[in-house]
């Protein structure tokens, strides 16, 4: 049965306009809300279409009145921060990610339409460190927890909905774990880092990169709000890519940066405006994550259009190169070309010099003893 | 014995195969370029454990051939006991203060085994904390000691080798050399047996000598983080230099494999298995280590 309304929160953004207009444009749904704090930008507002907009902080009981009397019945949740300025600071930050999902989920407990629950979580709740396996499944928890920033924000939330899980076992929750997103309309936080002509790199350190695109990410939500799937699922593309593999593929130049100097650089990025990341992110950058989908494939039943490599190709239609890989090949293709030519010169020569040089015929190692 | 030689009478009626001939040097100039686009380009694949064939076919194994035919003259035995497909665990005795046994067995499976299999080597965590080592360990296939790893690994038919001794076994004092440490928990036992893949004990003669390790300096070890930090006749006294390692003549014999399938995946989670099967390959690797000792004529030679 399709969902008859739908609120989805962080309507605002990239990836929540997308899934409010994909929701909008389906004719058996009958109203899809959008929730945010800020007013969509008017080119997300276009694509919005009969999605009706409130701006609203799930933070405020507002919330609350907004789920019982338009008689709600599946919320998506997506409005968590995954950096610092985004949402105006880590305090607020954090207040809008955890305070807010408590009010959200609050709402929700009260209300008795409420029947489906998809969390947009994230693959970050694993953390990142040397003791990692190389690849996580559900079942797996973080080897070191992560300490604060965004992980920290999500594992709480996905606490908070688990325990709200309990308290209603009538609503389905899905807890979808997403890898990095990435696509040519996206803001995300990879996408935003690798646009930089210049990438910091942790020296030493090369961290393994699993994506997703954008549309499968859409795809995926849209199917957890209209489906009846019911657990905690990974989300992420075949294959992985090395950050310096993306990198290059991408003709951007590495800059490799001393652990102890990631931090204050990080802070000189913020403040310039430049690219918004926080520490965890660079202890991302060192370890890098992978996550198995068998459960995306077989139990949820997506599979991914594309694959990481994909994914970061299609990106990379949008960024223009600043190592060109044609000159690349042009340059090695001249210095090859050259190679054969003086390779060839070298023979003609030894032509000429004739045969001088050429090896005797190689003796037969067994002979017969000649009659006497 | 050797074999006796077959002459063919008629030159015509057997072609003999052409001996394999080594690329001219432009040849060589003109792969070497091709590879430097494709690392500029980043137009090469790795998998989900960062293992980087490209680099390692054209990069890593080369180095590490020169030491492994000419340094240590390493003579490999019984590599028919690991499969040409599918998974297997090859599990070895650890030594050398610095872990070039495992390099040397990757070499050995890749370059000597029909089947040029490819070694995945299970390393601790604080190779993967270690900066430029972690990375450039990851890419050579190498991943974490852990039972997820090993299994994921396994089932997908890789052949997998793990040094159950650890640290215990690398750096160890030297006059205990060639006699096993502890065998871990006995962690690499229930991957193979929830994979059901065979186990092929590894036994390593050579590399002990390598870097004699005379004494431990605790507190610079603990300065470090290290586990140890080794005392070689050369190593600090020489500075650099005492970091090359003495040609000792090595020897790498792979055992007949220990077959768990018929054990049932079940068996993982019984103990008494478990040890068992962990005792057995301890004692096979430890008889091989005799009767390669009783082979040698001398360390070096």
């Amino acid at each position: 049965m399709p969902p008859a309304v739908v609120l989805v929160t962080g309507v605002s953004r990239w990836l929540g306009g997308a899934l409010a207009a994909e929701l909008a444009a389906d004719p058996a749904i009958d109203r899809v809300i959008g929730v945010d704090t800020v007013p969509p930008a008017p080119e997300v507002l276009r694509r919005l279409g009969r999605t009706e907009f409130v701006r609203a902080d799930i933070r405020s009981p507002l919330i609350g009145k907004v789920i019982e009397s338009a008689s709600v019945d599946t919320v998506v949740h997506m409005n968590i921060s995954a950096t610092p300025a985004g949402a105006g600071g880590r305090v607020s930050m954090k207040e809008l990610n955890v305070i807010g999902t408590m009010q959200l989920l609050a709402a929700c407990q009260r209300s008795p339409q409420v029947r489906r629950l998809v969390l947009k979580s994230t693959s970050a709740v694993y953390g990142a460190s040397s003791r990692d396996p190389a690849v996580f499944t559900e079942t797996m928890q973080a080897r070191r927890v992560p300490g604060g920033g965004f992980a920290k924000d999500s594992l709480d939330i996905e606490s908070y909905v688990r325990s709200f899980a309990r308290h209603r076992p009538d609503v389905g929750v899905a807890v979808l774990r997403f890898t990095n997103l990435i696509g040519p309309r996206i803001d995300s936080l990879l996408s935003g880092f690798l646009r930089m002509p210049v990438v910091p790199t942790a020296l030493g350190y090369d961290a393994r990169v699993q994506l997703l695109h954008e549309d499968d990410a859409v795809a995926v939500l849209r199917q957890a709000a209209m489906g009846d799937f019911v657990g905690t699922v990974n989300v992420g593309a075949a294959g992985t890519v090395l950050l310096s593999q993306a990198i290059r593929r991408l003709g951007r130049v590495a800059l490799p940066v001393p652990e102890v100097a990631m931090g204050s650089l990080g802070r000189l990025t913020r403040r310039g405006a430049l690219v918004d990341w926080s520490p965890e992110q660079m202890r991302f950058l060192n370890f890098g994550r992978v996550v198995d989908t068998r459960v995306l494939r077989e139990e949820f039943g997506y599979r991914p259009r594309y694959t990481t490599g994909e994914a970061l190709a299609d990106y990379a239609r949008t960024v223009p190169p600043v190592v060109d890989p044609q000159l690349v090949a042009e340059v090695t293709g001249t210095a090859r070309s050259a190679v054969g030519r003086v390779a060839g010169g070298i023979t003609a020569v030894q032509g000429l010099l004739g045969d001088r040089r050429r090896a005797a015929p190689p003796v037969p190692g067994l002979r017969a003893v000649r009659d006497a | 014995m050797p074999e006796a030689r077959v002459i063919p009478l008629r030159p015509d009626d057997e072609q003999p195969t052409p001996p394999q001939a080594e690329p001219s040097w432009d040849e060589q100039l003109a792969g070497g370029l091709e590879f430097l686009r494709r690392r500029l380009t980043g137009e090469y694949d790795t998998d989900e454990f960062g293992f980087d064939p490209d680099l390692t076919d054209h990069v890593l194994l080369p180095g590490l051939r020169p030491w492994f035919h000419r340094w240590f003259r390493v003579e490999t035995q019984g590599l028919e006991h690991v499969p040409d497909v599918g998974g297997a665990l090859v599990v070895a005795n650890h030594s050398g203060t610095v872990p070039v046994d495992a390099l040397m067995a990757t070499v050995a499976l890749h370059d000597e085994h029909p089947s040029a299999r490819r070694l995945r080597l299970l390393g601790a965590d604080l190779v993967f904390q270690v900066p430029f080592i972690g990375s450039l360990a990851r890419k050579l296939g190498v991943t974490l000691a852990c039972n997820e790893d090993a299994e994921r690994l396994l089932s997908s038919g890789e052949v997998v080798g793990v040094f159950p001794e650890g640290f215990k076994g690398v750096g160890k004092p030297f006059h205990e050399r060639y006699t096993l440490q502890r065998f871990g928990r006995g962690g690499f036992v229930s991957a193979a047996l929830r994979t059901g893949t065979p186990i092929v004990p590894c036994a390593i003669v050579g590399a002990e000598e390598i870097y004699p390790m005379i004494g431990n300096a605790r507190t610079a070890a603990r300065l470090l983080g290290l586990p140890y930090f080794p005392i070689t006749p050369t190593f600090p006294l020489l500075g650099p230099l005492g970091a090359v390692p003495l040609p000792s003549k090595w020897f790498i014999a792979f055992g007949e494999p220990i077959e768990t399938a018929s054990y049932g995946p079940a068996a993982a989670d019984d103990p008494m298995t478990v040890f068992n099967l962990t005792d057995q390959v301890r004692e096979t690797i430890q008889h091989s280590l005799y009767r390669l000792l009783l082979q040698r004529r001398s360390v070096f030679s």
